[in-house]
């Protein structure tokens, strides 16, 4: 549970103009870390630059990453022409591989969503939705998972829901969470990271998170550190 | 359907009345009787063109759009091919097809081919148009899982892109259907003694208006037909897989 998974030193800018202060950023294998900030500071940018995808933005500086990463992000990518458990094995079409369709099935079913494999996306709620991207990204079976603002779009208690969801599937594995939800970082941070216009800064947390599982959305402690986070992200 | 058919009558019945009224000779304007006995008279000759004309449509629609839609897929492989292709493209269309017509049937001859040929140049522009334009909108976030997920390009195009872009596709096919018999015709004009095109030349050079008015009839009914069943080809293909 040691190591470094990736990491990400350097600076961007958009044309002119810097996207971030010169940043180190250090994934550790196993921990959830969170990438908190407001919109337009660059977490994406970052997350992006560890996937390995086009920015938009000139970077300077170094990437590196030792395992090959699933992606999942506000929008869930759901091809509309695909079922639910043709959008859940879209990896291994898309490299021509057969897919396991035994586990496709088990994973469909661990998101809940086992009467629902041979629905097209556009009958689906988008809670319904983002946990197809969830099994899809389970799918892939990848060691290191980038969530870039996954559960943005959906409403309080469905979030809510889904975040219990992926700490639960999710468990083991290395993963960066971007969000500009201080609740959200508050729940799954093993380590939260607060992104500004000046740089990373790391924020103590005041408890270490139980394992495979969410913080208690309703613990004073949770409630407080959002606050905290909250008073971080304004100063 | 009632107001349409009601629209039709009035038409004819307008037409008709003018010719009455006005005195106009045959050979300007037939009367729409006229026409419809010229198409009575000579439904043999006139289906044996029609069928020539036909042919041409269906096989210059074919190759066209197949050719069309290879060259979108190979543009939407290559921005750089895009960039040499699309104003080559451009200035092809720009070509009146009229003019093309009697340099097509010196190289091609008087048989079938040229006509093809001009059928091709008129359905391949609106389908790798339409197709190229569905190709290069596939929603990024996709093309974002694809590249992650470490498909190829070419796997890429096969299992995102190119059913992505398949309503386009369908829209250019749609439009090309119209075009193509025109194509045809154009070709038909300039040389040969087969299809409706040059029989309304023949006609219309021996003052036989109501025999040109009756193929003119017959080639709008044909497009229409012809149209109308691509789409629904089209629709039903759709539905099967689910667009």
């Amino acid at each position: 549970m040691s190591g470094v998974a990736a990491s990400v030193r350097g600076r961007a800018w958009v044309g002119e103009e810097a996207l971030f202060a010169p940043v180190d950023l250090e994934l550790r294998a196993g921990d959830w870390t969170c990438l908190l900030g407001p919109s337009g500071v660059g977490k994406s940018t970052i997350l992006r630059l560890i996937a390995g995808l086009e920015t938009g933005a000139r970077f300077e500086g170094e990437v590196e990453r030792d395992r090959p990463v699933a992606l999942m992000a506000q929008d869930a990518g759901l091809i509309g022409w695909l079922d639910v458990l043709g959008n859940v094995t879209l990896g291994a079409r898309l490299r021509g591989e057969a897919p396991d369709l035994a586990r496709a099935d088990a994973l469909i079913e661990a998101v809940g969503l086992a009467d629902r494999a041979h629905h097209r996306p556009e009958n689906l709620s988008g809670g319904q939705r983002q946990r197809v991207a969830l099994a899809r990204t389970l799918f892939e079976d990848r060691a290191l998972i980038l969530l870039d603002e996954p559960f943005s779009a959906l409403d309080a208690r469905t979030r809510a829901q889904m975040q219990d969801l992926s700490a639960r599937l999710l468990a083991g594995r290395t993963v960066l969470l971007v969000t500009h939800d201080p609740a959200e970082a508050a729940r799954l941070g093993d380590r939260i990271l607060l992104l500004r216009e000046t740089g990373i800064s790391e924020w103590p947390l005041p408890s270490t998170r139980p394992e495979g599982a969410a913080r208690p959305y309703d613990a004073p402690e949770v409630l407080a550190l959002q606050t905290d986070l909250m008073r971080g992200m304004m100063a | 359907m009632r107001t349409a058919a009601l629209l039709i009558v009035t038409v004819l019945a307008l037409w008709q009345g003018i010719i009455w009224l006005a005195g106009m000779p045959h050979f300007l304007l037939p009367s729409p009787l006229a026409v419809a006995e010229a198409l009575w008279v000579n439904r043999t000759e006139i289906t044996r063109h029609a069928g020539f004309t036909l042919a041409e449509v269906v096989l210059g629609f074919l190759l066209g759009s197949a050719l069309g839609a290879a060259l979108a897929v190979a543009m939407g492989f290559s921005d750089r091919l895009t960039g040499v292709l699309r104003p080559i493209l451009t200035f092809s269309q720009t070509i009146p097809v009229f003019a093309l017509a009697p340099i097509l049937t010196l190289w091609l001859g008087f048989g079938m081919a040229p006509k093809v040929a001009m059928t091709v140049l008129i359905v391949f522009f609106p389908v790798a148009s339409a197709f190229l334009d569905g190709l290069s909108r596939t929603p990024q976030p996709a093309l974002d899982l694809a590249q992650v997920m470490g498909a190829s390009r070419v796997r890429t195009m096969r299992v995102l892109r190119i059913p992505a872009a398949l309503p386009q596709l369908a829209t250019g096919l749609r439009l090309a259907a119209v075009y193509a018999p025109i194509g045809a015709v154009i070709g038909e004009w300039v040389g040969g003694a087969r299809g409706l095109g040059a029989l309304m030349i023949h006609a219309n050079g021996r003052m036989k208006t109501d025999l040109v008015f009756a193929a003119l009839l017959v080639l709008s009914v044909m497009t229409v037909i012809f149209a109308r069943l691509v789409a629904l080809a089209l629709a039903r293909a759709w539905r099967r897989y689910g667009v």
